[in-house]
């Protein structure tokens, strides 16, 4: 193994160490920061230190909560406020038909034939924050707007071939509702509420088996303390 | 292929559409908001400046260019509001949290026990970082942000931005180093 260590190089890749581990560099810089890690061992433990930080500051972060219902009514209330002041030109146009055209065009093959999986990551948040619009219409709806505290929930990743209606069904069929999400952590994984109570531990796990039965909606389910 | 969903709805929010406000509200509040609460270390600030913040872009998406994603940019528009907050309080408040932040650093029997737990007292760490600190930590390795969009978010020059990282791991491990724990790092 040479090492590289000290060298002008090996600062400029330390440096973006931290980018490799959030994916978030360059195809060209990836490259480089893979072979210097596979030839320096130093290297390779000053990345194992930038994994625990960028562990912990997930789990920091996802400790922190979310706004109360206030910081939305507030919003809602302003928007009000200025459109009764002074109403903005607004296009023609039928809204809901755009968005039912909208839904319908992320048919399975329509996913089938999207160019990469970031896209239909994104298509998909798409159509969970319309079910979640869908499903709870005010904008003071409880769901939408305040992080979980009590109940019983489950950590869900939707089938990436689930359509709006799939997953607005599947919701009702069990009573449950998207509290919060995307979740960062790859961006795909929705906080789901199973009750509104504290549900015994055994009756959480037969629910989610249940869930995870529903291939064609769920991908992935974990019970959630 | 749709063109970028985000995109669409800022265009939809640019007509006066609820709707498409609510959907892009209902996708990034949480992030925004955690964003801005560890900057300004205050929940009730923080909700007071995501309110401030959404509604910018229902005033502002007609000028939005699609230069950067939407999320930088609402990023972006989330720390100037947070440091207008923050520029709001007075001298005696960020006194009083500064030494509570000290406090929090300090060795305490519950302290004691942590020690045990390197990962809680990585976090607590990362919690005892500088504003500046926090917030590059946080848009880097939680927000997921390139070099180039933490330069636009921050308003600095890149290398400015992977410096000032390297600054910030570097202040962390020292953190680390005086609460005993020891990476042989830097």
């Amino acid at each position: 193994m040479n090492a590289i260590n000290k060298e002008p190089e090996y600062q400029e890749i330390e440096v973006l160490l931290p980018w490799y581990a959030a994916g978030t560099l360059s195809r060209r810089d990836a490259n480089r920061v893979e072979q210097a890690l596979a030839r320096d061992r130093e290297l390779a433990r000053q990345y194992d230190l930038v994994r625990e930080e960028l562990v912990e500051t997930i789990h920091l972060n996802e400790t922190l909560g979310a706004p109360s219902a206030r910081a939305m009514e507030r919003l809602f209330a302003a928007i009000d406020a200025e459109e009764a002041r002074a109403p903005r030109h607004r296009r023609w146009f039928d809204l809901g038909s755009r968005i039912s055209e909208f839904l319908s065009s992320l048919t399975p093959r329509t996913l089938a034939w999207s160019a990469t999986a970031a896209g239909a990551i994104l298509v998909q948040a798409a159509v969970i924050a319309a079910v979640v619009v869908k499903e709870q219409g005010s904008p003071s709806g409880p769901g939408l707007a305040s992080a979980p505290s009590e109940g019983s929930y489950a950590v869900v990743r939707f089938a990436p071939q689930a359509t709006a209606d799939d997953i607005t069904n599947f919701l009702r069929a069990y009573k449950a509702t998207v509290v919060e999400g995307p979740l960062n952590m790859g961006g795909q994984l929705y906080r789901i509420r199973l009750s509104e109570t504290k549900l015994p531990k055994e009756e959480v796990g037969k629910i989610v088996r249940q869930m995870q039965s529903e291939s064609k909606v769920v991908d992935f389910i974990a019970a959630k303390e | 292929m749709q063109s970028t969903p985000d995109e669409v709805l800022i265009g939809r929010i640019a007509n006066g559409d609820r709707l498409a406000m609510q959907v892009l509200y209902a996708r990034y509040h949480v992030r925004v908001f955690r964003f801005v609460v560890r900057l300004v270390r205050d929940e009730a600030t923080a909700e007071d400046v995501i309110s401030e913040v959404f509604l910018d872009v229902w005033r502002q998406a007609g000028r939005f260019e699609g230069r950067s994603t939407v999320s930088t940019w609402l990023l972006a528009i989330a720390r100037f509001k947070a440091i207008s907050a923050l520029r709001r309080r007075t001298d005696e408040e960020l006194d009083e949290e500064a030494a509570a932040a000290i406090e929090d650093l300090s060795d305490n029997p519950a302290t004691a026990l942590e020690k045990k737990d390197k990962s809680a007292m990585l976090r607590k760490c990362l919690a005892g970082l500088s504003a500046e600190h926090r917030e590059i930590i946080d848009l880097v390795y939680y927000h997921e942000k390139s070099v180039e969009e933490v330069a636009e978010i921050v308003g600095i020059p890149e290398n400015t931005v992977k410096t000032r990282m390297f600054y910030a791991r570097k202040r962390l491990a020292e953190l680390l180093k005086s609460e005993g724990i020891e990476r042989g790092w830097p």
